[in-house]
């Protein structure tokens, strides 16, 4: 038993590492990158750091989410302290601090910025009703948190809103992804389900909308660790393609050892015209770009595009729809060989636009870290140093990926493990053998 | 599920020790379990990654050849030993139905039980079936969305302390769950003989705005009410000890969210 303790107390050491998070202001004004409990946003108008504004004193744990508001008016942030802080872009102050009972696991805001959704750890979903909050009237919201939907008990990894708004999505480590009606009322409630969409075998660790003209409602993609992207007609629930990515992208070796698990995908983010997706898939060092064909509906892998010089592997991607550029971020808190415990970086690929050509390759490159926007200042203020060893990168990637598989896949025992368990268990002790 | 088979094909020839031998079905002594088992832990048993992949026909083999189109209409939720499944059965013969129990060894008697059936009564049990599966995990990974008419939660868990009401398997947030495998007008039956939670149950249903209760009249007009508390093992038990029931029986109803 003295066995299973140090094994237990282990894993639990791992899954304490979280990835560092990159978001993007819709219009770029600003970039975010949160690493441990540290947010750090940078302005690209003013060309230099934000200096927030949290009377609270900002997050003592490890930050597992963050985003913009589509306006871009807000900023929202939560993890593992339990806390929801929702920030004013204009001052970057803290203008509503909620207190989750379990550790929080994703945000999400309303298209129209009056609600703004967080998921705890034990898979309920809460609404704060925000109100048109604006710069001009920063009063402090003081509002409950209400939950409104719940999986049973099933850490839900993604909370998103669909591109109209009628719907919130909801992808938990059980395989599931739930479309939820958005009601009119939601502290009401989120009672009635749209529909499942079914499919993935693992769990589900990302989502992203993808729209088109002819198709105003979007279709839904998302990753697994199943190592696949699939296409779903989410209204619906329909599964309309499977892209197997860990497979395309030459990641799964035949000399690995059996019980090693597929890789997989750990964010998405797409054009704001969908025909491009960019794929973040661990054990990549660089990006896939994945291609959707509305006509068809379906998925394929357009090219990879390789980060050289460095083992980047992202652990988080972004881009403002209005801009042609994605970022990159890779990163993780409390790494223990590392004497200054966090690490971020951050890189950004140019030519993320709309396929202007069926036939061509889109003209991408990772850029240099000179002509990146914002340039030193940006990477300074969010990466905190220069220049970083190579040695940190892969203890960052080993220590993501093992802490992303405690957290999310299911433990399996042996046969024998479990005998011995049920053996030991009070009810059996006095029993004969028959 | 080799186990089973290799027993069904023994109890033909009245050999099985587990069985009883004047009427050949299962004995509850070879399958005792423990009363409870925790809703909450990570499942180690298959489950359908979504509704077309379960396979039916393993379920129903007879009834399916005739008529393979139909699906599962009635779905009894903690079916514990089946004993409400068994007169179901014969109440609904043309209505596929199936018990969801989360304990192997009970899910395994009631196999058993609806097997021993389907030999001494050739033709009759063909449209009942079990599965061993976490309904308040999986519930939409068995059934699709309207698929149900009937769903039947008969003297769940209570769960007293507050800190484990989650586990209660009637709760706000799960009722949204059982709305959507239910088509409007399906209704949800449940039962209890614990007061708190039958004040819990019907507290929830109430609050609930994709349901609405059954008039007096609906439920007397109802065959399938007076099984609620005679054909289940527990309701039996209850009535031995003459205590008290509280029931509480709701419809489901089309959306009235304004969107």
């Amino acid at each position: 038993m003295e066995d299973n303790h140090m094994e237990e107390s282990e894993h639990k050491l791992e899954t304490e590492v979280a990835p560092a998070l990159i978001a993007v202001h819709p219009d770029q004004v600003s970039v975010s990158v949160s690493v441990g409990s540290d947010l750090r946003v940078f302005s690209l108008r003013d060309g230099s750091r934000v200096k927030l504004v949290d009377e609270t004193g900002g997050h003592k744990d490890s930050i597992r989410a963050i985003r913009y508001s589509r306006s871009g008016r807000l900023f929202v942030s939560g993890g593992d302290d339990k806390l929801v802080k929702v920030w004013d872009t204009n001052s970057w102050r803290c203008i509503y601090s909620a207190v989750s009972e379990k550790r929080v696991t994703s945000l999400a805001i309303s298209g129209d910025g009056m609600f703004v959704c967080f998921a705890d750890k034990f898979g309920v979903v809460y609404v704060v009703d925000i109100g048109d909050h604006n710069s001009e009237n920063p009063a402090p919201v003081n509002k409950k948190a209400v939950p409104i939907l719940s999986h049973y008990c099933s850490i839900i990894t993604r909370l998103e809103f669909s591109p109209d708004g009628k719907y919130i999505i909801t992808a938990d480590r059980d395989f599931k992804i739930r479309v939820t009606v958005f009601p009119k009322e939601p502290l009401n409630g989120a009672h009635e389900i749209q529909t499942f969409c079914l499919g993935h075998t693992e769990f589900v660790s990302c989502l992203a909308f993808i729209s088109c003209q002819d198709y105003a409602q979007g279709l839904l993609v998302s990753g697994s660790g199943d190592s696949t992207v699939r296409l779903w007609d989410y209204a619906s629930g329909c599964l309309l393609d499977t892209c197997d990515v860990g497979a395309k992208a030459g990641l799964l070796h035949s000399n690995q050892r059996q019980e090693e698990v597929l890789p997989a995908i750990t964010d998405l983010c797409a054009t704001s015209d969908g025909s491009l997706v960019a794929v973040a898939v661990q054990s990549l060092p660089g990006i896939m770009l994945l291609g959707c064909n509305f006509s068809a509906r379906t998925l394929s892998v357009v090219k990879v595009v390789s980060v050289k010089g460095e083992t980047f592997i992202p652990t988080s991607i972004g881009a403002a729809p209005s801009v042609p550029l994605l970022w990159l971020v890779m990163g993780a808190s409390s790494l223990q060989s590392n004497d200054s415990a966090l690490l971020a970086r951050v890189r950004a690929v140019s030519g993320f636009t709309a396929n202007t050509s069926e036939t061509t390759e889109p003209e991408t490159s990772v850029l240099e870290d000179t002509e990146i926007p914002g340039g030193e200042p940006l990477l300074q203020a969010l990466q905190g140093k220069l220049s970083i060893g190579e040695e940190a990168f892969s203890t960052a990637a080993e220590a993501v990926k093992t802490a992303m598989r405690n957290l999310l896949i299911k433990k399996q025992y042996s046969a024998e493990r479990r005998e011995l368990r049920k053996r030991g268990r009070n009810d059996k002790k006095n029993q004969s053998p028959a | 599920m080799a186990s089973t088979e290799t027993n069904g094909e023994k109890m033909l020839e009245v050999s099985n020790p587990t069985h009883s031998k004047t009427t050949g079905l299962p004995r509850k002594r070879f399958y005792r379990a423990r009363a409870h088992s925790n809703p909450l832990s990570d499942s180690h048993f298959p489950v359908p990654i979504s509704p077309s992949q379960f396979d039916c026909t393993l379920q129903y083999p007879q009834f399916l050849k005739s008529d393979s189109s139909k699906k599962i209409e009635f779905a009894d939720i903690g079916c514990g030993f089946g004993g409400l499944l068994i007169s179901l059965s014969t109440l609904f013969p043309d209505k596929l139905m199936i018990g969801m129990e989360l304990r192997d060894k009970v899910t395994e008697y009631v196999k058993e039980r609806i097997l021993a059936l389907r030999a001494s009564n050739p033709g009759q049990y063909e449209n009942v079936s079990v599965v061993r599966t976490n309904s308040m995990k999986y519930i939409p990974n068995y059934f699709e969305k309207g698929q149900l008419t009937k769903m039947f939660f008969l003297f769940p868990d209570p769960h007293f302390k507050e800190k484990n009401h989650r586990r209660r398997v009637i709760s706000p947030h799960l009722l949204d769950e059982y709305a959507f495998v239910l088509r409007a007008g399906g209704i949800i039956y449940t039962i209890t003989d614990v007061e708190e939670l039958g004040v819990w149950m019907k507290s929830c249903l109430e609050g609930h705005p994709l349901f609405e209760a059954l008039s007096e009249d609906e439920l007397e007009a109802d065959p399938v009410v007076k099984l609620l508390s005679t054909a289940t093992e527990e309701g039996q038990k209850v009535e031995r000890n003459e205590g008290q029931t509280f029931r509480a029986v709701y419809r489901r109803i089309a959306s009235s969210l304004p969107r």
